[in-house]
């Protein structure tokens, strides 16, 4: 209890110095955001175990630690970054380090005119009018202490703009760097995606550090796609076993949009993922794909909503997990099916492995239906290796070891074939390889 | 001598299914299996193959030599031995073609020998592949995913002809084959045969030995061999079924 209320009370305090180190990016909107942000922040308590939506996540270990922010600025070399590259090659993408941008470190191709790909603290600074219109406006504070936190601070984040009309071929990869040495920071990324009309565009929100260790990454993206907009979207959360990652990610998608997902994390300490999405106008298809690899004594948490709204819009989730040791998955999976979303589609799938007796997944698919002309299906399974299958390649001359890497890799294999570009594809491919090889998975 | 097992017995969940199994295989050879459903010729074959879901309870099983119940399934698919399933198992997401070049070389790596490269290996494939007629499209399905029967009938020999073991056994490989997949599996299985490895065929079916001449036909009725012959005794078994077997004094059949 006590911990809790100093690492509340911390934050709290630090405002003041926060407020006095914000230069152009204090501007009457958004700092109003930040002030009102914070008075939510002191008034909510964080979440325990009786809170619903944290029954099985217990994030005491995360409250226990004093964590810092970064103040100033960082540079890396580009070597450390190419490590990062999907086959090792250059593409668009966008360095945060530690939370701030880096125009160094960041690299950009010519890019459609008009396209916006940056940090938001510019955009702020310009006064950019999209950012009062959108900003803040979808990642609701209500219950949620974590959004509010990072709503109080904020300061930093991508923010990527496509005008009507415009395509990007080439997916905008965007590098979140931890770069602490050792220290317990925490970063707060921000940021803010928009998809023009008849836009199309691909995102990658990619979560590396530099060092193992604990840290604290508290994240908040929005995402917008309006009307007949393509937003592909994937996120891959590569972070330091002892991290506490939190995320929460709101998409509101207009008539006609399609937003695909792919959610690919390695785990953390804790890292609970939010992932919101909302059918604000007819004919909106989306796609949320999800693939957790963890062990040790890993929690991961996945809370996603799908929100029909409107109409004849058509959803299909698909979350995997692969658990061994001690590690525990929560997947919570609303689709919420209101009385005018006649013609709604809605598929959700969560399946998961456990390598050992003492991993475990508490998965909890639910369907809430309040109109009546609807195809909804629903379901989730926990289980192990398959013994036939593995007893076939075993037959074959197949140790195993690499008996085990194959199945593993075919069970993933579905989620990965969802991910549309090749280098990437091949970028989570070799990180399951590494990981199934080692002895211990 | 290849394969000598003797007085074998095996239970699953306390079920004794194999009650005292005899036999004797020598490279070069022919044996085939006959006997009702559910008498075990299938327990038989993985549990030679290495299931460990069978407790074996009694009995010995020497291969070139050794002690075969003490491998490891992969080891003894390593040392030779190979199980065409009677229901290949389908694995979603898995290709064909890793699976076998996976197989080629963890096998490779147990005599020591360096992995095949991606020429050799494809080299080695498409020529066997030839043996059974399969179209090269194939290799990049998932095993056995929304195969007819046929097609994963010949996918288990296609197997066996790129690991080449020293003694196949084929579980049921010619049920519910047309006579064309039939002359292709039969066809396949004649030309991996040689002097230096043997074949024990599991089959209802007579029609398959017209292609595959077996040297010796065994009965195995309720856990046991209870009449062994030539190929003849096929031709018998598939005239009078095999009550003539059930009714008879199970010492005179044994004797
Ligand atoms: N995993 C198992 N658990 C319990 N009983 C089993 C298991 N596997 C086989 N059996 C039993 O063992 C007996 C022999 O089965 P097996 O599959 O070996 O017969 P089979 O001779 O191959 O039959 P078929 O001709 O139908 O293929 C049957 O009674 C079967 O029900
Ligand atoms: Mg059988």
């Amino acid at each position: 209890m006590e911990k809790i209320r100093e690492f509340k009370e911390w934050f709290v305090k630090h405002f003041d110095d926060f407020e006095k180190n914000l230069n152009g990016e204090k501007t009457p909107e958004v700092h109003k955001l930040r002030k009102d942000a914070l008075s939510k922040f002191k008034e909510l308590s964080f979440p325990s175990l009786k809170d619903e939506e944290w029954k099985y996540t217990n994030i005491s270990p995360l409250l226990k630690y004093n964590f810092s922010p970064v103040s100033s600025g960082k540079k890396v070399s580009s070597e450390l970054i190419k490590k990062f590259l999907f086959d090792k090659m250059e593409h668009n993408f966008i360095v945060f380090i530690n939370g701030r941008f880096s125009q160094e470190n960041s690299k950009l191709l010519a890019l459609p005119k008009g396209v916006i790909a940056g940090s938001i603290s510019d955009a702020i600074k310009e006064k950019n009018p999209l950012i009062e219109k959108h900003f803040g406006k979808y990642a609701n504070l209500s219950d949620q202490i974590f959004t509010a936190l990072s709503t109080a601070f904020t300061k930093d984040g991508a923010f990527i703009y496509v005008p009507e009309g415009k395509v990007i071929e080439e997916p905008v990869h965007i590098i979140f760097l931890t770069s602490n040495g050792n220290k317990k920071i925490i970063t707060q990324p921000r940021n803010l995606f928009i998809a023009g009309k008849n836009s199309r565009v691909t995102i990658i929100e990619h979560y590396v550090t530099e060092n193992k260790g604990v840290y604290f990454t508290n994240t908040v993206t929005e995402i917008v796609a309006e009307e007949n907009a393509v937003v592909n979207h994937i996120k891959l959360q590569e972070e330091s076993i002892e991290a506490f990652h939190i995320a929460r990610m709101e998409v509101d998608q207009e008539r006609d949009s399609n937003f695909t997902s792919v959610l690919f994390s390695n785990g953390g300490n804790i890292s609970r993922n939010d992932f919101n999405t909302h059918f604000n106008d007819e004919g909106g298809e989306c796609k949320l794909n999800g693939l957790f690899l963890l062990d040790d004594n890993q929690l991961f948490d996945a809370h996603t909503l799908i929100d029909h709204a409107k109409p004849n819009c058509s959803s299909h989730e698909h979350y995997r997990g692969i658990l061994d040791d001690n590690a525990r998955g929560v997947f919570n999976g609303k689709v919420l099916v209101r009385p005018d979303a006649q013609k709604t589609n809605a598929f959700q799938q969560n399946n998961n492995i456990l390598l050992s007796n003492n991993a475990s997944v508490d998965t909890k698919p639910q369907l809430e239906i309040f109109a009546d002309d609807v195809k909804c299906s629903h379901g989730a399974t926990i289980g192990q290796l398959d013994n036939d299958a593995k007893f076939y390649l075993n037959s074959r001359g197949i140790g195993d070891e690499a008996a085990k890497a194959i199945l593993l890799h075919a069970f993933a294999s579905d989620v990965i074939k969802s991910v549309k570009i090749n280098s990437v594809r091949n970028y989570i491919e070799e990180i399951l390889s590494k990981r199934f090889n080692q002895d211990d998975l | 001598m290849l394969l000598e097992v003797k007085n074998l017995h095996t239970s699953i969940e306390g079920n004794e299914i194999l009650k005292g199994i005899n036999l004797k295989v020598n490279a070069g050879e022919v044996h085939a299996i006959m006997g009702p459903n559910g008498s075990g010729k299938s327990t038989f074959a993985q549990v030679l193959a290495g299931r460990e879901d069978y407790n074996v309870t009694a009995g010995e099983v020497i291969y070139k030599g050794k002690n075969l119940l003490e491998l490891k399934a992969e080891d003894r698919a390593r040392e030779g031995i190979f199980l065409a399933f009677q229901y290949p198992v389908e694995i979603p997401g898995v290709s064909n073609v890793n699976l076998l070049k996976t197989a080629v070389n963890e096998i490779r790596k147990y005599y020591g020998e360096e992995e095949l490269d991606a020429i050799e290996f494809l080299s080695l494939i498409k020529d066997k592949m030839k043996i059974v007629e399969l179209d090269e499209s194939f290799l990049k399905r998932s095993v056995n995913e929304g195969f007819s029967g046929g097609e994963k009938k010949r996918n288990e020999i296609f197997q066996m002809a790129v690991l080449n073991p020293k003694l196949a056994i084929l579980d049921e490989t010619d049920s519910g084959l047309d006579i064309d997949a039939l002359k292709i599996v039969a066809n396949g299985v004649n030309k991996l045969r040689s002097k230096d490895n043997a074949t024990i065929i599991v089959t209802h079916y007579q029609r398959l030995l017209d292609y595959i001449i077996p040297d010796f036909v065994h009965v195995l009725y309720n856990g046991k061999i209870v009449k062994s012959g030539g190929k003849e005794l096929a031709f018998e078994l598939e005239k009078k079924g095999y009550d003539w077997l059930k009714n008879g004094s199970p010492k005179a059949i044994a004797g």
